[in-house]
């Protein structure tokens, strides 16, 4: 079965009808809205698997569909769409993932009295995700890279009572808009350079070889290349969506949000749009690395901040008491990781490791819903404990996540990916400080993943939801199970030994596969660190298993200071409170003042000057002066039509003052200058 | 003879104003149902002819002109371009809205509409007159229903606000009659179409410096003046925040949405034609200027509580950004760098902007219309809470319209701020990157709003009986939405009318 790309804009027009029937069902009409999303999104997923058929069988072509938005000077502006492997594996993730979650949210909603708006607004999120993907034009990406951003506002807000969830919406949509803002940038930049924003346009789009040349070649501030400057602020973007240090903050406030939310949008799919978007213009970012002269390179600065980041979530990760928010700073960190692949040079890695990551993450968020339903939606793990028993799949599930997320080797599909990132970055040779960082963050994931798992599944239930948990219905387990599935096979599409994955997003037809032994070093160093992390967890976690929610961490006992400061996320919110946040209050209360005191002064004044000049009737003038400043006090008691009469006066007095100063004017200057 | 079209467009409005003082004694629905009719002639009369419009020509059509004064040289002259095509579409669609949100007005419903009618024909006179003589008649007849529309039925601080808006304005005018009064000594003409072609030839100039002194910056600077204190301009701004907020809701539905575009649409007829060069020696500080409004403009909203004033304040931030693309291109103009491209996308984004910005301030003065009628005059950011679960209609609409505001993609607001931003990049790079700070604001307090007003737990005014959107509030509030989510997927259907006029304007120098 193929899809032909000029059909290719059914996979988000589906999910995008699903939204439009969802918004006008009635809130009784639950299974109609659920039905409805589920049946589009399938369709979506089918249409998506055609794409990859077709994408497979000549994975070297970009095939395009431009068209005509609007006329624009003699030319018109153009949006279209590409199908490569790199949107058709996307595209199927998606559907695949999404689909999934949708299944599991009928069971996870179920009585919630918003299920239908929460269905139209997952179909509004994966029409604009899908979208997304398949743009072939930076404008179309920005569209719906804003869309989805629109999407996840709606979802976090979606228990809008709430006022934690209120705000954390508002935090999320302005953060990302930050970065979106050099998104914008880079985006009407790279239009005024190249005049088209297509990615491929038989030759002329601005990713291929002809624009990329000219935008490497010429400098721009500070000796960069203006590829360096356009990819930089293009990158903003992606720092903001992807959770990116320093614009990670929004991030782990989003889990205020449905755990579904949580899992396809801040685990799977949008915060990964980051890493798609680097990858999507990567010609664009590498455009400057044969140039030796130029001051810093674009993927340089991409590899740093994805190797601090990978470093920093783990590390917050370790000091969080929150189910949902260790996993979002685990999402922060993994990101990182992907970043530091894209920056390093490897985008084949980073989107393997996005495609691996997408299905254990949803797997891990979905269990970790299925956790907080059983519990009465208690998701402190202090107040958790002893679901091993009771919850048996998703303890299994989650189980087999966070080994595929702390990278436990062979069987589990984070291993093969998490090791193409390291070896890409053991292959770099501008520093080897992203490999370090990288290496770190591994033992520290396994460490914190240890520690939840200990702390959630095993010893004995300390609260009240935790004692009466059961295991959840099908709708939800059944979707764990699927998923667990993925996050185990996944991984044998792209081992070093049969790179299949990899291949076919090069490009290529056949597989260059080596032995595992090649580079077997770094990956018995890495096997070895996993073990390190998961053994001290499992010293400090599992062998004496919290007895009392009170109780002291164990980590904290030993290490107080760190582990507040860890607890407190770094103090990263506060920070940017007393810098960026004073700073915007101080300009607005700066900005207001001068409103009300210097411009309306000045105003004041000039307008007592254009009066001087403009009303020469003596009457009128006092009449003005009065009135308007003195507040009019007088009229407003009196009130009534009496007044009106009196004002009507006025005015026509104005006009007949203008019109006698225009003739007098004339007439003068009749009488003097002109001809 | 063939009908004057333009004429009807304009006159039609005032009809109906007469016809209502005429009416002594219908009863209020009458009254609404005349008033609501006159005042959609203008949406039929702009549909012939958008029907008689060809976008391809980008002179003047439909042109009617006759002798008036002739020792003067006064001519009756009016025509009809793309970007007046646009204005009286928006005209005609803000227009009904305004006096439907005005609906449950009962005192003096009969004055209320003939002085909204007076105030469309005005502004429709302004967009389609092509000689300064009239045009400065419906430019400054257009204060005069504005005055006692804010005066009669506003809020408290209703008098001072119509006195300052008044007298502002006016004052700003008297430097503009200043100039056209000059102007007319020089070169013997008040006609638009002449004086620009007399400017393309810079004849103007000329015969401006054989005014001697500084005559030649004194005209320039005197209808600088009046046309900055309409849009208006930062600094000029103080008299809009008192005089939007205090305002009835119609009004002020009519005042950000059409009157604020006389403003920049006088920059477009007649600064930038006429006087070309000294308003590129001015653009640096103009530019200046622009991005102040842009980005204090946002930022001041930030710091509002009032949500009226708010909205205008962010009325100020919009038009701003039409200025500041405006004064990119006159800054660039004649350079030897190819800025084509760039000035026709600046242009475009601000032609779409007027518009765009006409449909989201108005239905947004709505929305803080409809809080007000719901919670006995209040409008503070504080005085509501959980709106969104009391009035869900009202909410999904409102948030229609914010997002759109905030230039959400897929709504109309974007498309028009995508391509000023993309025309002003190719410009003047340094106030692209400058102005993006007040997207980031304008999002930033427009969310507050949403945050504060709709979300959390129901509290204040919408803590008790609070209904949500019936009948004839929802009949400003829909087409105004639909008309949001078109544009913003199809652009085309506006912008087919006035790209070659823009395409001409980038181009050259400019002739109407």
């Amino acid at each position: 079965m193929n899809l032909p790309v000029a059909q290719l804009w059914l996979i988000p027009a589906l999910p995008l009808l699903a939204a439009g029937i969802g918004a006008l069902t009635p809130r009784g009409g639950r299974r109609l809205a659920a039905t409805v999303a589920i049946g589009a999104l399938a369709l979506s997923f089918l249409l998506s698997v055609g794409a990859l058929i077709t994408a497979l069988a000549d994975p070297a072509a970009h095939l395009v569909h431009n068209f005509d938005w609007f006329e624009l000077g003699s030319g018109t502006l153009r949006l279209g769409w590409v199908l490569d492997p790199l949107t058709a594996f996307m595209a199927v993730m998606v559907t695949f993932v999404g689909l999934l979650i949708f299944i599991f949210s009928t069971g996870y909603l179920r009585a919630d009295a918003n299920f239908t708006r929460f269905f139209c607004f997952l179909s509004l999120f994966a029409a604009a995700m899908l979208g997304l993907v398949i743009a072939n034009s930076l404008l179309l990406l920005f569209i719906c890279w804003e869309l989805v951003g629109l999407a996840s506002y709606l979802l976090i807000g979606f228990w809008f009572h709430k006022p934690a969830a209120a705000a954390a919406a508002k935090k999320a949509f302005i953060t990302t808009r930050i970065g979106d803002l050099g998104l914008l940038l880079g985006m009407v930049w790279l239009y005024d350079s190249t005049g088209s924003l297509l990615f491929f346009d038989g030759g002329a789009g601005v990713l291929e070889p002809a624009a990329l040349d000219a935008l490497a070649a010429q400098a721009t501030i500070g000796g960069l290349a203006i590829s360096t400057a356009i990819g930089l602020l293009i990158f903003c973007g992606a720092v903001g969506k992807s959770g990116q240090f320093p614009l990670h903050v929004w991030l782990p406030d989003a889990m205020e949000g449905p755990t579904p939310v949580s899992a396809l949008i801040h685990a799977a799919t949008m915060v990964a749009a980051g890493v798609f978007l680097v990858a999507r213009v990567y010609p664009l970012m590498i455009a400057d690395q044969p140039l030796a002269h130029v001051p810093v390179h674009a993927l340089t600065v991409v590899a740093a901040v994805g190797a601090v980041t990978a470093l920093l979530g783990a590390v917050i990760a370790i000091g969080q008491y929150d189910i949902k928010r260790i996993l979002a700073f685990s999402t922060v960190s993994q990101l990182g990781y992907m970043m530091l692949a894209l920056g390093v040079g490897s985008w084949v890695a980073a989107i393997f490791h996005l495609l691996t990551h997408a299905f254990f993450k949803a797997l891990l968020f979905l269990a970790a819903g299925s956790v907080i339903d059983a519990a009465h939606h208690e998701q402190d793990l202090r107040h958790l404990g002893g679901l091993r028993g009771p919850m048996r799949i998703t303890f299994a599930t989650f189980a087999i996540g966070t080994m595929a997320l702390a990278g436990v080797p062979f069987l589990f599909s984070g291993f093969w990916s998490k090791e193409g990132i390291l070896h890409a970055a053991h292959g770099w040779d501008v520093s080897p400080l992203p490999l370090y960082a990288g290496l770190v963050a591994v033992v520290l994931t396994a460490f914190y993943m240890t520690r939840l798992v200990a702390e959630v599944f095993h010893g004995t239930a300390r609260g009240e939801g935790a004692a009466h948990a059961k295991e959840s219905p099908p709708t939800m387990t059944i979707p764990l199970l699927i998923l667990a599935g993925c996050a185990i096979a996944l991984g044998f599409l792209g081992t070093p030994a049969w790179p299949w994955l990899q291949a076919r997003l090069e490009g290529r037809t056949e597989i260059h596969g080596h032995s595992l032994l090649e580079g077997g070093g770094l990956m018995a160093l890495s096997i070895l660190l996993v073990a390190l992390g998961i053994g001290a967890g499992w010293a400090l976690y599992g062998r004496r298993t919290r007895t009392r929610a009170a109780a002291v961490d164990p980590l904290a006992a030993r290490i107080p200071r760190i582990f507040s400061a860890l607890t407190d996320r770094l103090w990263f919110d506060e920070l940017y409170a007393a810098t960026v946040g004073r700073l915007s209050d101080g300009t607005a209360r700066l900005a207001d003042l001068l409103d009300r005191h210097v411009w309306d002064g000045t105003i004041r004044f000039l307008s007592g000057l254009g009066l001087f000049a403009g009303f020469v009737n003596r009457d009128a003038d006092e009449d003005v002066l009065n009135g308007g400043f003195d507040a009019g006090s007088a009229g407003l008691r009196r009130g009534g039509q009496a007044y009106s009469r009196r004002q009507t006066g006025d005015a026509h007095g104005y006009l007949r003052v203008v019109a006698i100063s225009f003739v007098v004017l004339v007439m003068v200057i009749m009488l003097g200058g002109g001809q | 003879m063939t009908l004057p079209l333009l004429s009807c467009l304009v006159f039609a409005p005032w009809a109906g104003a007469v016809v209502l003082t005429l009416l002594r004694r219908a009863g209020p629905a009458a009254v609404r149902g005349i008033a609501l009719a006159f005042s959609l002639s203008t949406l039929a009369l702009a549909a012939i002819a958008l029907g008689a419009f060809e976008p391809s020509r980008t002179s003047m059509q439909l042109v009617e002109r006759h002798s008036w004064i002739s020792a003067l040289n006064v001519h009756y002259h009016l025509g009809m371009d793309g970007l007046s095509l646009v204005l009286v579409l928006l005209t005609g669609i803000i227009a009904p809205a305004a006096l439907l949100a005005s609906w449950r007005i009962t005192r003096g419903i009969r004055l209320f509409a003939a002085l909204l009618l007076l105030l469309q024909g005005a502004a429709l006179g302004v967009f389609l007159a092509l000689d300064f003589f009239h045009w400065f008649l419906f430019w400054e007849l257009s204060l005069i229903p504005a005055f006692f529309l804010i005066k009669l039925w506003g809020g408290a601080g209703a008098a001072r606000a119509a006195y300052q808006f008044v007298i502002y304005t006016i004052g700003g005018s008297a430097f503009m009659l200043l100039g056209f009064a000059a102007l007319y000594g020089a070169t013997g003409t008040l006609d638009f179409v002449q004086l620009a072609q007399l400017a393309a030839d810079g004849l103007v100039d000329q015969r401006l410096a054989a005014l001697g002194g500084a005559w030649p910056h004194v005209v320039f600077l005197g209808v600088l003046l009046g046309l900055a204190v309409k849009v208006p301009l930062f600094p000029f701004h103080t008299w809009l925040p008192p005089a939007y907020a205090e305002a009835p809701t119609g009004a002020s539905m009519f005042l950000t949405g059409v009157l604020s575009k006389m403003g920049v649409y006088g920059f477009l007829r007649i600064l930038w034609p006429i006087f070309p060069a000294p308003l590129q020696a001015a653009a640096p500080v103009l530019l200046w200027l622009a991005l102040a409004g842009v980005v204090l403009g946002a930022f001041a909203a930030l710091r509002q509580t009032d949500l009226k004033r708010m909205v205008a304040y962010s009325s100020l931030n919009h038009l701003s950004y039409c200025l500041l693309a405006l004064f990119a291109v006159a800054q660039a103009a004649g350079s030897a760098a190819p800025t084509g491209e760039a000035a026709t996308a600046a242009l475009s984004g601000t032609v779409l902007q007027l518009f765009n910005h006409g449909l989201s301030a108005a239905a947004l003065f709505h929305c803080v219309g409809v809080l007000e009628a719901r919670s006995a005059g209040r409008r503070g950011l504080d005085d509501f809470g959980g709106v969104r679960t009391a009035a869900p209609v009202f909410a999904g609409l409102a948030g229609i319209t914010m997002f759109s505001s905030l230039g959400l993609p897929g709504l109309n607001g974007f498309v028009g701020e995508f391509l000023i931003f993309r025309g002003v990049f190719g410009l003047a790079p340094w106030a692209a990157a400058l102005a993006c700070l007040g997207l980031l604001v304008t999002a930033l307090f427009l969310l507050t709003f949403w945050q504060r007003v709709f979300h959390g737990p129901r509290a204040g005014a919408a803590a008790g009986d609070f209904s949500d959107l019936r009948g004839v509030e929802l009949a400003p509030l829909i087409p105004l939405v639909v008309l949001m989510g078109v544009l913003g997927v199809a652009p085309q259907l506006l912008i087919r009318l006035f790209n070659p006029l823009v395409t001409a304007w980038a181009g050259h120098p400019v002739v109407p």
